[in-house]
């Protein structure tokens, strides 16, 4: 796209994007380091995830606030106007992602002193799917990519379908056995956040396609996290 | 001869085409000024009560096409126009077609307000004067009042119709301006920038007015504003080197416009 | 980093202080031309206005002027014979012939148009101003000669041998050339002799009685008696006039209410000015409405292309065609060719008119075109036809700025000359003329003429003339300047 006639103008919308990038770097370190620290039950790293956390929000403010400056001062106009407001969509939806990390980071200690290492595995993958799928999308955002925007928006039905799985796994286990349930149920919020920084994803995915083109996503997409729904025999395995 | 100019012309989105009766269609029109070709096979249909905003670049052929809506054109007398316009598919170009009647029937405001150096009431009493629309002076003094009233003048001016028009502020003026054009009970109002010489206050007043006026008239708005052209209209032309760009619903045009030009132009990146 | 230098800009500032006192100074050139040319034509003008006439006892005698027919009379002769008996000793042909040059022809008019008003008079005895001629006029204006009046001191003894008169006595102050008054007489020295005086008569004393203190005075004059048109002996008359008090000094009226004439104590300005309005008239009359209509249609309603463009062109040029061109015009076409009165205003008001029509096109081009077009358009937006906004918004907004330049234009025709000289205004007409068809002659030729006159006293005329000329120009300007600021409109 070529330049605006007041260069200022350009540099607005290059500041926010640029901060923008740095908000997606750090949310994307603070959910590598919030599934490691999970996955190797570091609490020191956790707790350094909990705090870095802050600093997404103040970076979400700082957006949202040139995001608004720009908006007043330039009276921006069609993809511009869109740029913008997906800016602050964008930034809300990694906001949520970093409060999600920083929930994961949390259940640290509580799973600490137990070594669930066969449970550990699922939610850990689930966590590097989703940082995957994070990491795309940001790079889509990045490049105001649709193509990709929507292969990342198609590819979480896999985290869907893993989620689905874990849930049923992390059912089965705490009806064999009770002792279970407290750590399980932990593992569960740590997919479960999995689960919805995917769907943050997906909008972010949905924002970077209206940016693009001007119209929401038409095509519909079944959800297929069937969770809500899902109930498990007791006697029942799942080791689909 | 005109085989090298295409003209994209996007339909105008069937809502709002389809909500209004049609009232102004032009077809394979062409505006020269001597050599100059200023306009480029342009169609378009513009419905009736609804405010269509023309922008676009200086020198885009905008005013000039606004103004071939009402002859004013004739008065240069290097100005060609060629194809057909019609109001109320009646070809307005056509022979038997009377200029001063057509121009009653189209009202125009002008970029600067320009009322007569007379008094108020002779402002606007002056047009249905001249085309007889009063059998004595008691219809002219209504016509005089229900005009200012209509443009939203009457409570400031009221005490004094006979004070001279030049004497009101910029933006009383351009309202009287257009008093005196609805005093002629006309069927489409022209307004080729009519907020350029005034402040924001007097600007929102008229843009009030202009929305108000579009329950009765189909008004055609040109506007260097693209904020102005976004919040009166309801559908936006786009213009550029004398050619029909896109035509289409204003939400439309100002958020997710369909050509690349446009899109450059109204987000401020044209070199 | 390069800085600014100071003392750059010092000089910038120092030229332009030096290019402001250039122009004031310029100005004040200008200033001083004007005044030295304004203060002497009105200096050198200002005398005409007045004029002097001496007070004499007439006797309207019903033997030299018939009651029923009054104008016939004899008034010349009224008039001299009042004014001869101030001086009784003036006996032979040739004093009382001076004597009569000292009054105007003009005298003798002044009582027969008194009396033909007011037949009444006849027979009766009455004092009227009689009129003196230009010649003692300019004496009593200090325009013949410097005078010095000097009461004699001491006494003087006159003995006469033959022809000449001798003074002895104290003649200490006495001068050659000096005029004694003593024992009503008045001797011119001649000769100095130590304390001996030789004079000789100018009027010859009634008595040789020793004249003591108080009893005589002499007079210097300035200008020698051959280089003066008043001589020694009408310098003594009119010396007594002026003691005994009938010197009256008053507006001369005449200057303003008479034709011309060869007495230049008797012309006057009305015929030119008449003349000057008719012809003046005629080009107005013509001029304005041609050039308005013209300039209507030139600036909107004809269209742009070759052939109006050379007409434009014209116009202009014709602005600038030397004015005598007009004249040569004028005498081909008005006057060879149509055949109208030589010398008429209605000839020279038609040679104006083509003078001044390129102006009034030109101004009123300008008054119409300084109407915003936003006007026009307005009229035609809400349905007026093309004639209609032109004549009902356009030229109303026009009208002041087209008078000014009319009223400009005019003042140029009132001020020409060169058109009318080759049409035969320039001749000698004592009549103020009746109609357009009169032979006549306007203000600036009346100038021209009087300039060209050796009379001393027509110089003055002449200033007159053209401070009267001035006026009208100035109060036409005046008029043209108060229009466009009372009709000035903003938009």
């Amino acid at each position: 796209m070529s330049d605006h006639i007041t260069k200022a103008y350009d540099e607005d919308l290059a500041v926010l994007k640029t901060m923008l990038a740095q908000m997606g770097g750090l949310v994307e370190q603070q959910l590598d380091d919030a599934i490691d620290a999970l996955s190797r039950r570091d609490t020191s790293l956790a707790d350094r995830v909990i705090q870095n956390d802050e600093k997404v929000d103040v970076l979400e403010h700082q957006i949202e606030e040139k995001a608004i400056l720009t908006i007043a001062k330039r009276q921006p106009m069609a993809r511009d106007l869109r740029e913008i407001m997906v800016a602050i969509r964008v930034s809300s939806d990694l906001e949520r992602i970093g409060d999600l990390a920083k929930n994961t980071a949390k259940r640290t200690h509580a799973m600490s002193d137990q070594l669930p290492r066969k449970l550990m595995a699922g939610v850990t993958r689930m966590g590097r799917l989703a940082q995957e799928e994070l990491k795309n999308i940001l790079d889509a955002y990045g490049h105001s990519d649709a193509t990709k925007a929507l292969e990342v928006w198609r590819s979480d039905e896999d985290l869907d379908a893993l989620y689905n799985s874990i849930f049923r796994e992390l059912l089965t286990y705490m009806m064999e056995d009770p002792r279970n349930i407290s750590l399980c149920t932990h593992l569960l919020f740590g997919a479960k956040n999995m689960e919805r920084i995917g769907d943050h994803a997906t909008n972010i995915a949905e924002n970077i396609h209206y940016l693009v083109h001007g119209k929401p996503l038409a095509e519909g997409r079944a959800k297929k996290d069937i969770t809500s729904t899902m109930s498990v025999e007791p006697g029942q395995h799942s080791e689909d | 001869m005109n085989a090298p100019f295409q003209s994209i012309v996007t339909p105008a989105s069937p809502r709002i085409m389809a909500e209004r009766p049609m009232k102004i269609a032009a077809k394979d029109v062409n505006i020269y000024y001597g050599d100059k070709h200023a306009i480029k096979n342009l169609s378009i249909d513009i419905p009736d009560r609804a405010v269509s905003a023309f922008i676009g670049p200086s020198g885009c052929g905008k005013s000039t096409f606004l103004r071939a809506i009402n002859r004013m054109n004739d008065t240069i007398p290097t100005c060609r126009v060629t194809g057909n316009i019609t109001i109320d598919g009646r070809d307005i170009y056509d022979r038997d077609i009377d200029v001063v009647q057509l121009r009653a029937k189209v009202g125009m405001v002008f970029q600067k307000p320009n009322p007569f150096p007379k008094s108020i009431f002779e402002n606007v009493a002056y047009g249905p004067r001249i085309h007889g629309m009063s059998q004595n002076k008691t219809d002219l003094e209504e016509i005089v009042v229900s005009s200012l009233k209509k443009a939203g003048l009457f409570e400031e001016v009221k005490d004094r119709l006979n004070a001279p028009g030049t004497g009101l502020s910029g933006g009383q003026q351009q309202r009287l301006c257009i008093a005196r054009a609805i005093a002629v009970n006309p069927q489409v109002i022209l307004m080729d920038e009519p907020c350029s010489a005034l402040d924001p206050i007097a600007t929102a007043k008229i843009e009030e007015l202009i929305d108000e006026l579009r329950q009765n008239y189909c008004i055609v708005i040109v506007t260097h504003s693209m904020q102005q052209a976004a919040r009166v209209s309801q559908l936006t032309a786009f213009f550029h080197l004398g050619t029909l760009v896109e035509f289409g619903d204003t939400d439309e045009v100002f958020t997710a416009p369909q050509e690349k030009r446009t899109q450059d132009y109204i987000t401020g990146r044209f070199g | 980093m390069t800085e600014i230098r100071s003392d750059f800009v010092a000089k910038r500032y120092a030229a332009e202080r030096r290019f402001k006192y250039y122009g004031a100074g310029a100005l004040v050139i200008t200033a001083l031309f004007l005044l030295f040319l304004i203060s002497d034509i009105a200096i050198k003008g200002f005398p005409a206005f007045f004029e002097h006439r001496a007070t004499v006892e007439v006797t309207i005698d019903p033997a030299k002027v018939d009651a029923a027919k009054p104008q016939a009379g004899d008034f010349d002769g009224i008039v001299k014979d009042a004014f001869r008996s101030l001086f009784p000793a003036a006996k032979s042909r040739a004093d009382r012939k001076a004597l009569g040059g000292l009054l105007s022809q003009g005298a003798a008019d002044d009582l027969r148009d008194m009396v033909v008003a007011n037949p009444a008079l006849i027979g009766q005895t009455l004092k009227v101003p009689a009129l003196l001629s230009d010649d003692a006029d300019l004496y009593f204006k200090g325009m013949q000669t410097g005078l010095k009046i000097t009461a004699g001191a001491g006494t003087l003894q006159i003995a006469q041998s033959g022809e000449e008169y001798v003074i002895t006595g104290d003649t200490g102050d006495l001068r050659e050339g000096q005029i004694i008054r003593a024992n009503g007489g008045a001797l011119r020295i001649t000769k100095l002799e130590g304390s001996t005086v030789v004079a000789e008569a100018v009027l010859a004393p009634e008595t040789l009685n020793t004249a003591v203190a108080g009893q005589w005075d002499m007079l210097t004059l300035s200008v020698k008696e051959a280089e003066r048109r008043v001589n020694d002996k009408q310098v003594v008359w009119m010396e007594q006039l002026r003691s005994s008090g009938v010197i009256e000094k008053s507006i001369a009226w005449r200057f303003f209410n008479s034709g011309d004439s060869r007495e230049a104590e008797l012309a006057g300005l009305k015929g030119a000015l008449v003349g000057s309005l008719l012809t003046v008239a005629v080009a107005l009359l013509l001029a304005l409405p041609l050039g308005i209509a013209a300039a209507i249609y030139l600036e909107q309603f004809a269209p742009k292309n070759k052939l109006t463009d050379i007409i434009e062109v014209n116009i202009n040029n014709l602005a600038a065609v030397p004015s005598i061109i007009f004249g040569l015009l004028g005498l081909a076409v008005f006057l060879n060719f149509f055949g109208l009165p030589r010398s008429a205003p209605v000839a020279g008001g038609l040679v104006l008119a083509l003078l001044v029509l390129p102006t009034i096109i030109i101004a009123a081009r300008a008054a119409l075109k300084a109407v915003p077009p936003s006007i026009t358009e307005a009229a035609l937006g809400v349905g007026a036809s093309k004639q209609q906004a032109v004549f009902q918004h356009v030229l109303p907004l026009a009208i002041p700025g087209i008078l000014t330049g009319t009223i400009l234009g005019l003042a140029r025709a009132f001020g020409e000359t060169a058109p009318l000289l080759m049409i035969g205004m320039v001749a000698f007409i004592a009549d103020v003329p009746q109609g357009f068809e009169d032979a006549a002659t306007v203000l600036p030729v009346q100038i021209y003429l009087w300039s060209d006159l050796p009379e001393i006293a027509f110089q003055s005329k002449t200033a007159a003339a053209i401070l009267v000329l001035m006026v009208v120009l100035f109060g036409l300007n005046a008029i043209a300047i108060y229009l466009r600021k009372r009709f000035e409109r903003r938009w």
